[in-house]
């Protein structure tokens, strides 16, 4: 396996895709002697995937954490983002004394497949017609994801995951990886995540994607091709995913009913109250870095997740004789991925005798607490690690106990 | 359903509660046990330090179970009355109910279950028929309050008392075989194994009992 060149592409596309072809991190490419072969049916070939390392892979190849991302996150996890120079999405949580210690584990984030920062995905170039792939990209999964990862850690002669750890659609592909490779998975960490995707969140997904295809400057997702950029699209779809993300009460205690720069009501439709501005931000701060497509193809993805409907419709045979440690983690005020979802999980881990931790944290942040300074998150992340790495045999970094 | 109850246990030379090493030396080495109830891990926490268990724990209060997974214990939240059911049959080894028998609300179903998940079953609880409580009860005239059930009537989790007498009772009318049992006084020491079931109902602080199913 060769690990050097991205595939070459003329940078014929939106904004947001800048990453796409010469993503600011390490490439894996696999050649058509390596295809990824998807649920679709349909073989992926050629495909990269990037990815971010952190920390040092012990020699006895023993103390990998692949660390999988949300929707729109990516693999910029504890660095500074190449694009919107922000820190990384989990850089409270991963670094060096951090509760994913990178003193003590080798930390791998990759761009999931159908992602825009510089895996493959609907933005990439299709070899085929030398244009970006647009909707000829195939429908992927997250077992689809998760196919890639086990590729990649095989290119990084990994056998075994010490620990696999997300939320959200990164919580998916974990618990995706504990169902798919048992046997490569040491400990799991599914936070704020289901087992499937609800009819509730399918339907925002939906909204979402109609709000990126009613923009006229989608043209059928040929955008890139036309010069255009769905910009408008994709900001309302995030504008209306970002309230999801979050909770009535931590809007209110937020942003309340104030106004934006100004003391009394406009009378007309501009962002009068500080919410909207927010959102009007949220949304168009995405644009700039995440591509419409993507965002049609992995919310897709999510749609489609269903571990039980895998397994002959019961929860428990995913997990089936797993050797797997786990520790689940919700959140009191998420209502996207509520605690009832995660307790399913719990449950049906305990129904296949898995050693199975699950804590619910109180926090009125919503869903989004997964990513903030949670110090009973952090205390939980760190012990269930702190644990497993001592039945692994890793060696107990006590100095790295004191920080954080 | 954390062991709130058993604050004021004693403790022995090394700091740990005399009732917990007690039930600790009932398992055997290397099994699977299930604590119900574990509170913030320390009966968990002595048997894989002391008999190399693969120990798991359900506990009902949100701090006890963070403190537990934060130890690298695995821990649940949940509640014995309901969760038990979803367990299946010969999970464990060991399933134990450690000072959190008279907080349950089905104190009955919660014994079935135990012997139903596990081979066998620990269970330890303050005894109701205690000299001091009769004491408390017969004199005083008031709900008893001593240093294991420090609680008053109107805020305490434990809503089902029970007695040595009583429990023995419960366990032949489920058709459960008592394969040990010892009743501690109040300075933790147990008492004379060849007294009488009415003795150590009288001067018995708390007890424990180690059960199985009667095939």
């Amino acid at each position: 396996m060769v690990n050097v060149q991205p595939l070459d592409s003329e940078p014929r596309r939106g904004e947001g895709t800048q990453q796409v072809d010469h993503p600011t991190s390490q490439v894996a490419v696999f050649g058509a002697d390596k295809p990824l072969r998807l649920d679709s049916g349909v073989d992926l070939t050629p495909f990269q995937i990037a990815y971010q390392t952190y920390g040092a892979l012990n020699a006895a190849r023993s103390n990998a954490v692949l660390v999988c991302h949300a929707l729109t996150g990516d693999q910029h996890v504890a660095n500074v983002h190449p694009v919107t120079k922000k820190s990384g999405w989990w850089e409270t949580l991963i670094g060096p004394g951090k509760p994913i210690d990178t003193d003590r584990y080798f930390v791998i984030c990759p761009n999931v497949v159908g992602g825009c920062m510089g895996t493959t995905g609907p933005a990439s170039i299709n070899p085929k017609t030398g244009n970006p792939w647009g909707l000829e990209f195939p429908v992927i999964t997250v077992r689809d994801m998760v196919r890639a990862q086990a590729m990649l850690l095989d290119h990084l002669a990994i056998d075994t995951l010490f620990a696999c750890v997300g939320g959200s659609m990164g919580g998916m592909q974990v618990l995706q990886w504990a169902a798919s490779f048992p046997e490569r998975v040491f400990a799991a960490l599914p936070i704020a995540c289901a087992t499937r995707h609800s009819a509730q969140n399918i339907a925002f997904h939906e909204v979402g994607r109609q709000a990126i295809m009613a923009d006229p400057e989608w043209r059928g997702g040929r955008y890139f091709l036309e010069g255009t950029n769905p910009r408008r699209g994709l900001a309302v779809a995030r504008m209306g995913a970002h309230i999801t993300y979050l909770s009535d009460a931590a809007l209110h205690r937020k942003f309340g009913r104030k106004f934006q720069d100004r003391e009394n009501p406009s009378f007309s439709f501009d962002a009068d109250f500080e919410v909207e501005s927010y959102l009007r931000h949220q949304g168009s701060s995405f644009v700039d870095r995440f591509d419409a497509n993507s965002y049609l193809y992995l919310t897709r993805a999510m749609d489609y997740f269903d571990l039980a409907a895998d397994a002959g419709g019961v929860l428990a045979h995913a997990f089936k004789g797993t050797q797997t440690r786990f520790c689940v983690i919700s959140f009191t005020s998420d209502w996207l991925f509520p605690t009832s979802e995660s307790r399913a999980v719990v449950h049906a881990l305990n129904a296949s005798g898995a050693r199975v931790s699950f804590a619910e944290i109180v926090t009125d942040k919503g869903h989004d607490a997964f990513l903030l300074e949670e110090p009973e998150m952090f205390a939980i992340v760190r012990g269930f690690l702190g644990g497993a790495g001592k039945a692994r045999g890793l060696p107990q970094n006590l100095a790295g106990k004191a920080k954080n | 359903m954390s062991n709130l109850t058993a604050v004021n246990i004693e403790r022995t030379a090394s700091g740990k509660r005399v009732d917990l090493v007690l039930v600790a030396e009932m398992v055997e080495r290397g099994v699977k046990v299930l604590d119900v109830g574990c509170g913030d891990g320390e009966l968990l926490s002595l048997l894989s330090e002391t008999r190399d268990v693969d120990g798991r724990g359900i506990e009902l209060s949100r701090e006890g179970v963070n403190e537990c997974v934060a130890k690298g214990l695995a821990v649940i939240q949940g509640d014995a009355d309901t969760d038990l059911a979803d367990y299946p049959d010969d999970a464990f080894d060991y399933v134990i109910l450690s000072q959190t028998l008279q907080a349950t609300r089905h104190p009955r179903v919660v014994l079935e279950h135990m012997l139903r998940i596990g081979r066998r079953a620990i269970v330890s609880f303050p005894n109701f028929g205690h000299w001091q409580v009769r004491m408390q009860l017969l004199f005083a005239g008031h709900m008893p309050q001593t240093d294991i059930l420090p609680y008053s009537w109107y805020d305490t989790p434990n809503i089902h008392h029970c007695t040595i007498k009583d429990f023995r009772t419960l366990c032949s009318e489920i058709g459960v075989k008592m394969e040990r049992a010892v009743a501690l006084n109040a300075w933790g020491t147990p008492l004379r194994l060849n007294a009488p079931w009415w003795f150590w109902n009288l001067f018995g602080e708390q007890a424990v009992f180690l059960l199985s199913r009667r095939d």
